[in-house]
């Protein structure tokens, strides 16, 4: 058995039912959350003061939500929680965190890594205008803010989403003013082969159509992004090419973009577990077996931080990776409970894959984006000065463009950038997206405050 | 149909390690007209000719140096003219600073000591340095100026004089790992594990951490270890901190050193090093160096305190026993010259280097000094 704790990061519905799963088997897992409160993205809770009913937050999830939330608050006598905390390195002696400045090192045995996605971001002309989020970002403005981002934001971009988020800003009272889709329709009916395994899930997604369009919001599919237009310092147009070719425009004050999610990877690389190519989601991912065993023996994932497959077969991947470690350290677990697990998690395999053909990451996007555009926004780098990277500074990968020319250097290292970056690399070189290869990951994962301490 | 061996290639001089030393040597080479080619086994200057700090420092050297170290400086002021790049050189200045008396009686002495070899430095209190310098923390007692050092990007410098000795004629070859290398009657054969040969008279080894291994195999054997710097950037704040600042402490833990580049960021490095790995190629940072390495920094300049960090890296650096590098001719196999070990201090020598070296295996001499860094010390 073992001495130091399991450790578990992410409290979303991976890190959950990882940790419950874990305490009923007897252990006291260190629960790691960089979110104030448990929940994680898709369950996002409000701020204790907020009362906003589940129903209006969570849509069809909502009963999942609060089953989350209260089996969490159960678990609380038996976890050791640190809310508000971000795991930054790793050193010989455990997980260095850091919560407000305070740096602490944990120790541990084994580690479940369940530290979800972001958005993905394919960066149009003018997308750093103020009143540009990400979908995410929208999504915590209402559910944790309570505000919407603006009074009639266009959500640009493709995935389901796009549309949850655009019903959700419905259900609060905020019309869009359009929803502006890269995929086709007749892209989306190739991928239903995939999706309709889950058909519940597909008809929710209908539902959340059909409310938009009844209520007068124009969905638009097949669009080519053409730009964010500003006045006054902020958002004012989105402009697109319709399906047919035709330039259009539509003004608004805010917009809501994303193309589909990364998998948060950065502590899985930190880590030095392997990563392979996923050539169905075009992105690195650490390579798993199953049960969520990575390439180092200590270390587990569960959840959209490993593959894109959404909260539900986000708390069956949780449950399986602590299966996981039981198993691994000795503790006996059940075949009968393994399964149907596995079951889950193959019919999720199937839709996942399904989802990202029907709303496939736009890729051809990145060749035909003018150089002045920023991809990376926390160092202000051009498609233009990647492509010179590429070409008059001949770096065949990532790491030497970001060497180079620093897409990817600055506070997000690349998080947000790191993949459209890659696009614009190799598009420019004429190499498969899969030879600019990924960037390093470097700690300190998140920002580290100069003037920390070290607790002792 | 019959497989004849591949041709060899052929050049009067072979490079051995694409650092800032052989690409610099390298592109010399060519303005002296000698045909070469350069062998590295990842992409010009990745190791530690690319993660290091980015010093153009000359104050502080061992004195045999600095005629080694003027002469680098000369050349980093004409890098737009001579390699079409400035690798964002800023002539910044270098203030060394100290909190321990002890330590500001040495600055004072080096300061008379190196005037001979044409370094003029400045030698100030701390409140004279705080007046010129108002970023500098309350602490310091005594501050060594030299006004004409500064800074450079080490991710762009290697990279851009290899682009340029290309340019220049240079046949660089990337991604070709050194599997062997003989010495005939008349010339060097190297071979690769890609099966390639190339064959010149004339072969310097500027592999870095990786030369003492080389130089092993001439049967010239070294001191020698391999560190990770521990070196990290801040998030950007306006600019306002012009020179680069060291701390001159005698005390390992608080030597840091950091700079301000044009675009805001702060990048550090110093105190303790870690221990490097020749076969994964990689240095690890150790993150309690990075924490240790926070309160001096904010010593040197208080500000600092309130910024994030953003980013922590390291590299495989060569150190020979005495801290100074290994350079100039072999002593046992004619034609072959060395250029690696520099110790943690090679970037403000790499056009030096490179100059210096063209010169040495063009002519057969130099009036360089580098006596002091013959391999023979260790004979």
């Amino acid at each position: 058995m073992v001495d130091e704790p399991v450790i578990v990061i992410g409290a979303g519905p991976a890190g959950t039912r990882a940790a419950q799963r874990l305490v009923q088997a007897g252990l006291r897992p260190v629960v790691i959350d960089e979110n104030d409160r448990q929940g994680g993205q898709i369950y996002r809770r409000q701020p204790a003061n907020f009362h906003r009913p589940p129903e209006k937050l969570y849509g069809t999830e909502a009963a999942k939500a609060t089953a989350l939330h209260s089996d969490f608050e159960m678990l609380r006598p038996h976890i050791d929680y640190r809310p508000g905390t971000t795991v930054w390195g790793v050193s010989e002696a455990g997980l260095m965190t850091v919560h407000a400045s305070t740096v602490d090192v944990v120790p541990f045995s084994r580690v479940i890594i369940a530290s979800g996605a972001t958005d993905r971001i394919m960066p149009v002309p003018g997308w750093t205008t103020p009143g540009t989020y990400s979908l995410g970002a929208a999504q915590i403005a209402l559910k944790a803010q309570a505000c919407a981002i603006g009074g009639r934001p266009v959500f640009m971009g493709t995935g389901p989403l796009l549309y949850l988020v655009a019903w959700q800003y419905l259900q609060a009272g905020v019309a869009p003013a359009a929803v502006l889709d890269t995929s086709s329709l007749a892209t989306r009916l190739r991928g239903l082969r995939g999706m309709a395994s889950r058909a519940r899930v597909v008809a929710n997604g209908v539902r959340y159509m059909a409310d938009l369009v009844r209520a007068g919001v124009k969905l638009h599919a097949g669009i080519m992004p053409r730009g964010i237009e500003s006045s006054d310092g902020g958002v004012s147009a989105v402009t697109w090419r319709d399906a047919k070719g035709v330039l259009r425009h539509v003004s608004c004050d805010a917009v809501g973009m994303g193309y589909g999610l990364r998998s948060e990877t950065q502590l899985a690389d930190l880590l030095k577990c392997e990563f392979i190519f996923d050539p169905c989601f075009q992105q690195w991912r650490p390579h798993v077996d199953r049960d969520g065993r990575t390439t180092r023996p200590d270390i587990y994932l569960a959840g959209d931080g490993v593959l894109l497959r959404g909260a539900d077969a986000a708390e069956a991947a949780g449950q399986l990776a602590a299966c996981a470690v039981l198993r691994d350290t000795g503790y006996a677990v059940d075949a009968q409970e393994i399964l149907p697990l596995h079951g889950t998690l193959a019919t999720m395999n199937r839709f996942g894959r399904g989802l990202a053909q029907a709303f496939p990451w736009p890729a051809h996007l990145a060749a035909g984006l003018p150089d002045e555009t920023v991809v990376c926004r926390c160092e202000n780098i051009t498609a233009g000065e990647i492509r010179r990277a590429a070409g008059e500074l001949d770096a065949p990968e990532m790491n030497r463009a970001k060497a180079l020319t620093r897409p990817g250097m600055g506070r997000c290292q690349g998080r947000m950038c790191g993949l459209a970056a890659a696009e614009v690399l190799a598009a420019a070189r004429d190499v498969p997206v899969r030879e600019v290869g990924r960037l390093r990951t470097a700690a300190p994962i998140k920002p580290l405050p100069l003037n920390c301490t070290v607790k002792s | 149909m019959t497989a004849y061996p591949t041709q060899r290639m052929q050049a009067d001089v072979i490079i051995v390690g694409g650092g800032f030393m052989g690409a610099a040597t390298a592109f010399f080479l060519r303005q002296r007209g000698l045909s070469v080619i350069l062998l590295e086994r990842d992409l010009v200057g990745q190791a530690a000719s690319g993660v290091n700090f980015g010093n153009v420092r000359r104050q502080s050297r061992f004195l045999g140096q600095l005629p080694l170290a003027n002469r680098s400086r000369d050349i980093w002021v004409r890098l737009p003219e001579l390699i079409g790049e400035d690798v964002e050189f800023v002539m910044s200045g270098h203030i060394l600073l100290t909190t321990h008396e002890k330590d500001g009686a040495r600055l004072e002495k080096y300061a008379v000591d190196c005037k001979p070899y044409g370094l003029d430095l400045t030698i100030m209190t701390g409140d004279q340095a705080r007046a010129r310098f108002p970023m500098v923390g309350p602490d310091i007692r005594t501050v060594s100026y030299s006004p004409l050092d500064g800074h450079a990007n080490p991710r762009l410098a290697a990279p851009a004089f290899g682009r340029a000795a290309r340019r220049a004629g240079a046949r660089v070859i990337e991604n070709t790992t050194v599997s062997a290398i003989t010495k005939s009657a008349e010339d060097f054969i190297v071979e690769t594990t890609t099966g390639q040969s190339y064959q010149a008279p004339l072969l310097q080894i500027s592999s870095g951490a990786w030369g003492r291994a080389m130089a092993a195999s001439f049967d010239e054997d070294i001191p020698f270890s391999t560190n990770g710097p521990q070196m990290g950037v801040t998030e950007p704040m306006p600019y306002r901190i012009e020179p680069v600042i060291g701390s001159s402490s005698s005390v390992p833990e608080e030597g840091v050193y950091l700079r301000q580049v044009k675009r805001g960021n702060i990048v550090f490095g110093g105190g303790l090093r870690t221990v490097a790995n020749l076969e994964t190629r990689r240095a690890p940072i150790d993150p309690f160096n990075t924490l240790r390495q926070m309160p001096h920094l904010a010593t040197l300049v208080p500000e600092m305190a309130r910024l994030r960090v953003i980013r922590t890296w390291s590299g495989v650096e060569g150190y020979v026993g005495d801290h100074l590098p290994i350079m100039g001719p072999s002593g046992k196999v004619p034609g072959l010259f060395y250029a690696f070990g520099f110790c943690g201090h090679g970037f403000q020598l790499g056009p030096g280097v490179g100059a210096t070296m063209a010169e040495l295996i063009a002519t057969g001499s130099t009036d360089i000094p580098l006596e002091a860094f013959d391999i023979r010390r260790f004979g």
